[in-house]
């Protein structure tokens, strides 16, 4: 039956955004098309794609960000003819990559732009598809609903990720603005870790964004594989593992700066290493 | 075979797309365990067109779980508290005397609620106008198996196939999506031979034509467990795959 011989009943369904006939229809795909990015971007599908994208390079970011930190614990080093901290050492090491082909800190600032472009677009495709979300279902179910599989960290993933977002912008402002940072000094990156960190409440802004960020990954790490369409039964039951795997690693490490700073281990000392004025006479 | 005693019906009334409905109690003094939950709505509506009031009106056809219309939102879970069932193969031996249980509709902008508890879920009708076909000669019937077809493939295919297009997976879906859906009809055909023709055409139409209508999957897996016939969300990882693949073959390399 034809759905207008329902009358009443029947609501037709308008095509909002207008995208035309089908593609598989016998009609074809009507007019010139876009860009190929923009296409794949105008989809629910293709804007999954660059969630899991984004969120792979927000990974090995904050996994690499972790594992340089960690130099935090390797304390005083020699370094040309003097003592430094082994972490103030990375941090001009970062700046110096690729130098002898770029000039000083350019590829620190490509890395960064990447990052920066990463964490626009997967904020602009959350945004989006909540967007989207939301508008598929106007009316609420009224009664409770009872949730199967559905986790903490899935139905939090927004929550968490704003909680991400506004931490990155403290995190920015206390380390290297130095905004917040008592006594800050560029690149001295041990002292101003120490400043900062000595600090409770600051201590704990950083414990609490760092577990909402281990509950981000929880979700993100598995949900990357579905939307990024790898599927295999070869693997496929060692992707809630790793996804536990990287977010335990990220918080276990990450949550251990505040504290042993507030333990006393990471502790700085400006005798225990040569001051730029030491070396320059 | 035993009663249940007391069971106390919390269901949605509207009475048309225009009304904005409410719920209404009512109480079985009495209903066997064996009797299906559609039993129950049936026995419910017997005693309310005898006492003059209008009938629940409410979606099914086979009863027996293979025809995907019965649709409710039972106790905030589609189909009810079974797993693997629809809501026609729900029994009342699965809930205790004094229950009360909460009868909803399925709720989607993409599926309007047509009145009580019946909504018109033509749009996964639209996805499968799409691209749920497959191109076959007309004329004799062929012979079976002349497509030679490994096991394992066929096993995937028809664990695709065996979706009966009910909606619990959008119904289920905290943003209303159809992935499942979506995933299951086009996984079905594209792992076949017969499926290949249209593979890549199929994949594009289908994941636009649900965008159009349906929220965006965001891998809560509800819908695998809301899903009568317990389909895997790995058929929405094979159309994403397939879509990805898509958008680069319907371009310029279709031929290769």
């Amino acid at each position: 039956m034809h759905p207008s011989s329902f009358g009443q009943m029947a609501q037709t369904i308008s095509n909002e955004r207008g995208r035309g006939p089908v593609s598989g229809t016998a009609v074809g795909k009507n007019g010139k098309r876009k860009p190929f990015l923009i296409d794949f971007y105008s989809t629910a599908v293709g804007k999954k794609y660059v969630m899991a994208i984004t969120g792979i390079v927000g990974i090995g970011f904050v996994v690499g960000h972790m594992i340089g930190n960690l130099k935090a614990y390797l304390g005083v080093i020699n370094h040309q003819g003097g003592r430094a901290y082994d972490v103030d050492v990375y941090g001009e090491y970062l700046r110096e990559l690729l130098v002898p082909i770029l000039p000083h800190g350019y590829f620190l600032w490509i890395m960064r732009l990447g990052l920066i472009t990463a964490v626009l677009l997967h904020i602009h495709a959350a945004y989006s598809l909540t967007i989207l979300n939301r508008k598929a279902r106007p009316v609420k179910y009224q009664s409770a609903r009872d949730y199967q599989i559905a986790n903490f960290a899935s139905r939090t993933m927004r929550y968490t990720g704003i909680i991400v977002v506004l931490f990155l912008f403290w995190h920015l402002a206390d380390l290297t603005w130095g905004w917040f940072n008592p006594g800050f000094e560029q690149g001295a990156v041990y002292r101003n870790l120490d400043a900062s960190l000595s600090r409770v409440p600051v201590a704990l802004i950083y414990i609490v964004a760092n577990i909402a960020l281990g509950i981000h990954l929880f979700h993100g790490v598995w949900s990357l594989f579905q939307s990024m369409g790898w599927n295999n039964p070869r693997f496929n039951q060692w992707r809630r593992g790793l996804a536990t795997g990287i977010a335990t690693l990220i918080v276990v490490g990450n949550v251990s700066f505040p504290i042993m700073t507030l333990a006393g281990v990471i502790d700085y000392d400006a005798t225990a290493v040569t001051q730029l004025e030491e070396l320059s006479e | 075979m035993s009663h249940l005693n007391n069971i106390t019906i919390k269901i949605w009334r509207q009475s048309g797309p225009a009304d904005s409905g409410r719920f209404e109690s009512h109480l079985i003094d009495e209903i066997s365990d064996e009797a299906s939950f559609l039993e129950l709505l049936d026995i419910l509506n017997e005693t309310l067109i005898e006492s003059g009031l209008e009938a629940i009106a409410f979606d099914h056809d086979c009863r027996e779980g293979i025809c995907g219309t019965c649709s409710l939102m039972i106790d905030g879970r589609a189909h009810g508290p079974e797993r693997g069932t629809a809501t026609c193969q729900l029994h009342m031996r699965k809930f205790s005397s004094g229950d009360t249980i909460v009868v909803e509709p399925w709720r989607a902008k993409a599926f309007p609620i047509i009145k009580d508890l019946m909504v018109d879920r033509a749009p996964l009708d639209r996805i499968i106008e799409s691209g749920g076909f497959i191109t076959a000669e007309t004329g004799g019937a062929p012979d079976a198996n002349l497509i030679p077809i490994p096991k394992p493939v066929a096993d995937a295919s028809m664990d695709a196939a065996e979706c009966i297009g009910c909606g619990a997976c959008v119904a289920a879906c905290p943003n209303g999506a159809a992935n499942l859906f979506t995933g299951a009809k086009m996984s079905h055909l594209n792992l076949l031979p017969q499926g290949q023709a249209e593979r890549f055409k199929r994949a594009e139409a289908m994941v636009e034509t649900m965008d159009e209508y349906f929220g965006s999957c965001t891998n809560h897996g509800e819908c695998e467990a809301a899903c009568p016939k317990s389909i895997s969300i790995d058929v929405i990882a094979m159309m994403n795959a397939d879509y990805l693949k898509s958008k680069f073959k319907n371009r310029k390399s279709l031929s290769r």
